[in-house]
C-alpha cells in the first residue's frame, strides 16, 4: 500500500543516525527552554536558524520541529511545579496543575501532562499524516466570517473558565481586549494607545503580557513566604506518579476531546496552541459533571489543555507543509529554514520531496516518544528545581523571564512591559481578579476584531454574511445553543436553591 | 595634575585608537547586519545568503540580527543611531523609501542619516488572483476591475507591505478604486486568496511562484520589463498594456552616517564579491530573483535609487491618504 511505503520511507529517513541525533537535540533544547519561563520556541528557533545552514534541510527541520513541540512539553513542568507557564500555551495548565502539586499530587499532574501531551501529539500526527492535504483544503473554506463565528463560540464557551465573581471575570476579559487593542489598527494604520512611541505601534507581545501577569506576579507573591517550600519534593518521585484508577478513567475523555479541539485550531492558520488550550479547558469544564472541581486540582484540567496544545503543535504543520503557508510566526521561521536551502514549500512539496515530508512526520513521532522518555523517568531531575532555595530560584526565574522576553524581538522596551504587567498581575492577585480571562481576552479580542471587520469589508457591510455562509451559520447556531443551555442551567440551579431554602 | 593630564591623554588615545584601526584594517571584529523584519521572511533569507558570502570575503563573521517592528522603521532607527564604524549595518528593502512618506514622524532621515553601501537585488512582483476568477489574462483583469470597481476585493499584507504598494500603483495605473482588504502578513492573505475569499493580490515572486505553478492561484502579469525564467508563461505588465505599472522590491545595504569613506568602500566591494558568489546566484534564482549588477551594488547607485523611489511613492501614498502613524 502506498501509505505503508511512505511510512517506511519516512522511518528510513528519520531513523538515520544523524536525524535521530538532531531530533534528540531538538526535543532536549525544546524541553529545557520550555521549562524556563519566557524563553519560547520562537526565540530558540531564530537563534538556531543560522546553524541550519550547515545541515541537510530535512535534518534542520527535524531539529527545529523538535524544539517547537518540545517547548510545549517542558512548559507544563514549570506551570505545574512553579505556577509559571513555561510558554503562553501552558497558561491554562497552571489552573489545575499547580493546585495538584500543592496537594502533594505533583507527580500525578506531571505524568498526566506528559501522557496527555503524547496522546495529543500522536493524534495530531495521525491526522497530519492521513488527512493533511484534505484538511488543508477544508481549512481554505474558512473565511473571516467563519473565524469570527468561531471566536464568538470560544468566548461564550470560555466565559465560565474561572471561578468566583462573574463580574470580575468579565471585567478581566474586557481589560484583556483593551490591552489587545494597543498598536496600529491593521486596516487604517491609525495608532491606538501607543502614547506616541514607535514600540507600542506593534502591539503588546503575548510573551511580555503572559510572563508579567503569571510569572513576575508569582515571584512577587512568593517573596513573603520564601522560607516555606510549598511543595514537598518527595511527592514528585517516580512512585508518587502513579495515578489512581479513577484519575485514569477521568482523563481519557478530556484527552480525546482536547486532541480533537487542538487538531482543529492548529490546522487553522492564525489560531494556535494557546487558543486551543483555552478552548479545550473551557469545553471540558462545560461538559463536566463536577465543574466546581476545576481550578482546585482536577486532573481533567491538565489532560484537556495539554493534549490540545500538543495536538495543535502538530497540525500547525498542515497549512505549512501542504499549502506552503505559515500559520504562525514560528512556522514562518521553519519555512525560512527551507527557503534558505532552496526548497520552496507548496502544495507540491509532498510529491517533490517525499523523504523530507514523510521523514519529518515520522521524526515527530520519534521525537514525541523521546519526550515521554525525557519527561517521565527524569521527572525527579526536574523536581530538583524545587529543592533549589527560593532565594536563588526566583531571582534566576526573573532573569530568565527578562532574557526570554528580550530575545523575542531584541527589544528592551518589552522587558519594561514585563515589569509593568508584573505589577498589574500582582495587583490582580491581591484583589482576587482572575488572570486567565484577561489572557483569553487578549488573545481572542484582536482576532475577533480583525475577522469581524474583514468579514464586514468583504460583505460590504451586510451582517447577514454570518448567517448566509453555511459553516459560519452552523457555528453561530451551536453558540446560540450553548447560551440557551447556560441560561437554562442557571435557572434550574436557582430553582433548586430556592427549593432547598424553602425546606 | 600632571598625572591627570597624562591619564586623560592615554584615555583619549585609547578611545581614538579603535577608530583609526577601523579605517586601516577593517574589519577587525564580527559585523552585524540588522534586518528590520522577522527571521524567516524573504528579506531575512536574502540577508542571510549575502551575509554568508560577505563573511568569506571579509574574513570576519557577518551576523544577522532581526529587529522587526513598525514596518521596518525600528530596525532602521537602531542602525541610524549605532556607532558609525562599519560594524553595524542595515539591509532594508523598498520600505526604506516608502516609510519616509508612510510615517509622518520618523526618528531618522532615510537619505541624510545613512551612508549607502549598495543595492543587493530587485525582486519582481506578480499580479495574482483567486483560482476561480473568470479573468485569464492581465487585459481581462483590468476589464474586470474597471467593470466591478469597489466590488473587487484586493488583499494585501498590511500597510506599507509590498503588496499594499503594488496595489496602490495598480489602482493608479488603471485609475479605478478597488476595496482593499489588509491582512497581518502575506501568509493569511494568500490563504484567503487560495480559498477564494478575495479576488486579487500582487506580491513578490518569492511568495507566489510555487502557488502559481501548481495552479492554486492564477498569475496574470509580472511588474518588470522582461518575462521571468521562473514564470515564462506570465506576460509583463507592459505587454498587457499597462505601461506605468512597474515595481520591484529592491533591497539595499546601509551604514550609519559618518562611517569612514574607506570602510564604506570596503563593504561595497565585499558586497559586489558576495553578489557574484555561485551559491548566492543559485539561491536567489530559487527565490525568483537575481543579484544586482556590479554597477548597482555601489553607494552612488543605491543613493540615486533611494531618492528616486522616495519621490515616486510620495504622491501616490499622499493621494491614497494612508499613513502608518
Amino acid at each position: 500500500m502506498d501509505l505503508f511505503s511512505n511510512i517506511a520511507l519516512g522511518l528510513n529517513t528519520a531513523l538515520s543516525t544523524t536525524n535521530l541525533f538532531y531530533c534528540f537535540i531538538g526535543v532536549f533544547i525544546g524541553t529545557i527552554i520550555g521549562v524556563i519561563p519566557g524563553v519560547g520556541a520562537i526565540s530558540a528557533i531564530s537563534m538556531l536558524l543560522p546553524i541550519t545552514f550547515y545541515l541537510e534541510p530535512t535534518t534542520a527541520l527535524i531539529m527545529l520541529g523538535g524544539i517547537w513541540y518540545g517547548t510545549t512539553y517542558g512548559g507544563s513542568i514549570a506551570a505545574i511545579l512553579l505556577n509559571i507557564p513555561g510558554t503562553p500555551a501552558n497558561a491554562v495548565t497552571c489552573m489545575d496543575g499547580h493546585p495538584m502539586a500543592r496537594q502533594g499530587r505533583g507527580g500525578v499532574a506531571l505524568l498526566t501532562a506528559a501522557l496527555s501531551s503524547f496522546a495529543g501529539g500522536s493524534i495530531g500526527i495521525l491526522l497530519l499524516m492521513l488527512f493533511g492535504p484534505v484538511i488543508a483544503t477544508y481549512a481554505l473554506s474558512f473565511g473571516s466570517a467563519e473565524y469570527f463565528a468561531l471566536m464568538v463560540m470560544g468566548l461564550v464557551a470560555a466565559s465560565t473558565i474561572s471561578d468566583g465573581s462573574a463580574i470580575k471575570g468579565l471585567a478581566m476579559v474586557v481589560l484583556g481586549i483593551l490591552f489587545g487593542c494597543v498598536g496600529a489598527d491593521i486596516y487604517t494604520g491609525t495608532p491606538r494607545f501607543n502614547f506616541g512611541t514607535l514600540e507600542l505601534t506593534d502591539a503588546i507581545s503575548l510573551v511580555a503580557l503572559a510572563m508579567g501577569i503569571f510569572g513576575v506576579s508569582e515571584v512577587i507573591a512568593s517573596v513573603r513566604n520564601v522560607h516555606t517550600s510549598s511543595i514537598d519534593p518527595k511527592s514528585v518521585t517516580f512512585r508518587a506518579m502513579k495515578p489512581t484508577r479513577d484519575e485514569v478513567k477521568r482523563s481519557a475523555g478530556p484527552v480525546l476531546r482536547g486532541s480533537s479541539i487542538g487538531a482543529f485550531f492548529g490546522a487553522l492558520p492564525g489560531t494556535g496552541p494557546s487558543v486551543a488550550a483555552f478552548i479545550a479547558y473551557a469545553a471540558e469544564k462545560r461538559i463536566s459533571r463536577h465543574p466546581e472541581k476545576f481550578g482546585k486540582g482536577a486532573v481533567e484540567g491538565i489532560a484537556a489543555p495539554e493534549s490540545a496544545n500538543n495536538s495543535a503543535d502538530q497540525t500547525a504543520f498542515i497549512p505549512t507543509l501542504s499549502l506552503g503557508i505559515p500559520g504562525s510566526p514560528t512556522m514562518a521561521l521553519m519555512l525560512g529554514a527551507l527557503m534558505i536551502h532552496g526548497i520552496a514549500p507548496g502544495p507540491s512539496l509532498v510529491n517533490e520531496q517525499p523523504s523530507l515530508f514523510w521523514g519529518l512526520i515520522m521524526s515527530f513521532w520519534i521525537g514525541n516518544v523521546m519526550l515521554v522518555i525525557l519527561n517521565v523517568p527524569l521527572i525527579s531531575v526536574w523536581v530538583r528545581l524545587l529543592t533549589i532555595p527560593y532565594h536563588l530560584l526566583y531571582p534566576a526565574v526573573l532573569v530568565f523571564i527578562c532574557i526570554g522576553t528580550y530575545s523575542v524581538h531584541q527589544s528592551s522596551f518589552e522587558v519594561g512591559l514585563v515589569v509593568f504587567f508584573g505589577f498589574i498581575g500582582y495587583m490582580m492577585r491581591i484583589l482576587d481578579w482572575p488572570a486567565a480571562p484577561l489572557l483569553l481576552g487578549f488573545v481572542l479580542g484582536p482576532l475577533m476584531e480583525e475577522h469581524f471587520r474583514r468579514a464586514m469589508l468583504l460583505s460590504r457591510g451586510d451582517f447577514m454574511t454570518f448567517i448566509d455562509r453555511p459553516i459560519s451559520a452552523t457555528v453561530m447556531a451551536i453558540t446560540a445553543c450553548l447560551l440557551i443551555w447556560g441560561v437554562v442551567a442557571a435557572l434550574r440551579e436557582r430553582r433548586k436553591v430556592k427549593f432547598r431554602n424553602a425546606e | 595634575m600632571k598625572k591627570l593630564i597624562a591619564a586623560l591623554g592615554v584615555a583619549t588615545a585609547l578611545t581614538l585608537a579603535p577608530q583609526i584601526a577601523a579605517a586601516q584594517d577593517f574589519p577587525a571584529q564580527p559585523i552585524t547586519i540588522v534586518v528590520p523584519f522577522a527571521a524567516g521572511g524573504p528579506t531575512d533569507t536574502v540577508t542571510r545568503l549575502v551575509a554568508q558570502a560577505m563573511s568569506q570575503d571579509l574574513g570576519q563573521q557577518v551576523v544577522v540580527e532581526n529587529v522587526g517592528g513598525a514596518g521596518g522603521t525600528l530596525g532602521a532607527a537602531r542602525v541610524a543611531q549605532a556607532e558609525a564604524n562599519g560594524y553595524t549595518l542595515l539591509l532594508h528593502h523598498i520600505g526604506m523609501a516608502t516609510t519616509a512618506t508612510l510615517y509622518r514622524e520618523l526618528p531618522y532621515n532615510a537619505i541624510e542619516d545613512f551612508e549607502h553601501v549598495g543595492l543587493v537585488t530587485e525582486v519582481p512582483m506578480v499580479m495574482v488572483g483567486r483560482p476561480d476568477l473568470e479573468a485569464n489574462s492581465m487585459e481581462e483583469v483590468v476589464a474586470y476591475v474597471r467593470e466591478n470597481g469597489e466590488d473587487v476585493m484586493y488583499a494585501n499584507a498590511g500597510i506599507g507591505a509590498a503588496s499594499h504598494l503594488c496595489g496602490l500603483l495598480f489602482m493608479d495605473a488603471v485609475d479605478t478604486q478597488m476595496t482593499t482588504i489588509p491582512y497581518q502578513g502575506t501568509g493569511p492573505a494568500l490563504t484567503d486568496l487560495m480559498g477564494g475569499q478575495v479576488d486579487l493580490m500582487c506580491d513578490q515572486t518569492t511568495n507566489t511562484t510555487n502557488q502559481i505553478r501548481d495552479g492554486s492561484i492564477k498569475g496574470f502579469a509580472v511588474t518588470v520589463p522582461e518575462r521571468l525564467d521562473a514564470l515564462p508563461d506570465i506576460a509583463t505588465a507592459a505587454e498587457s498594456g499597462l505601461d506605468g505599472f512597474e515595481v520591484t522590491i529592491w533591497h539595499g545595504v546601509y551604514a550609519p552616517k559618518g562611517t569612514p569613506e574607506d570602510v564604506v568602500a570596503r563593504l561595497s566591494q565585499s558586497l559586489q564579491v558576495a553578489l557574484q558568489d555561485e551559491t548566492v546566484i543559485e539561491r536567489f534564482a530559487d527565490l525568483g530573483t537575481a543579484p544586482s549588477s556590479q554597477e548597482d551594488a555601489t553607494p552612488e547607485a543605491l543613493k540615486a535609487k533611494l531618492e528616486a523611489e522616495i519621490n515616486l511613492w510620495r504622491p501616490i501614498i499622499e493621494a491614497a491618504g494612508v499613513y502608518a502613524n
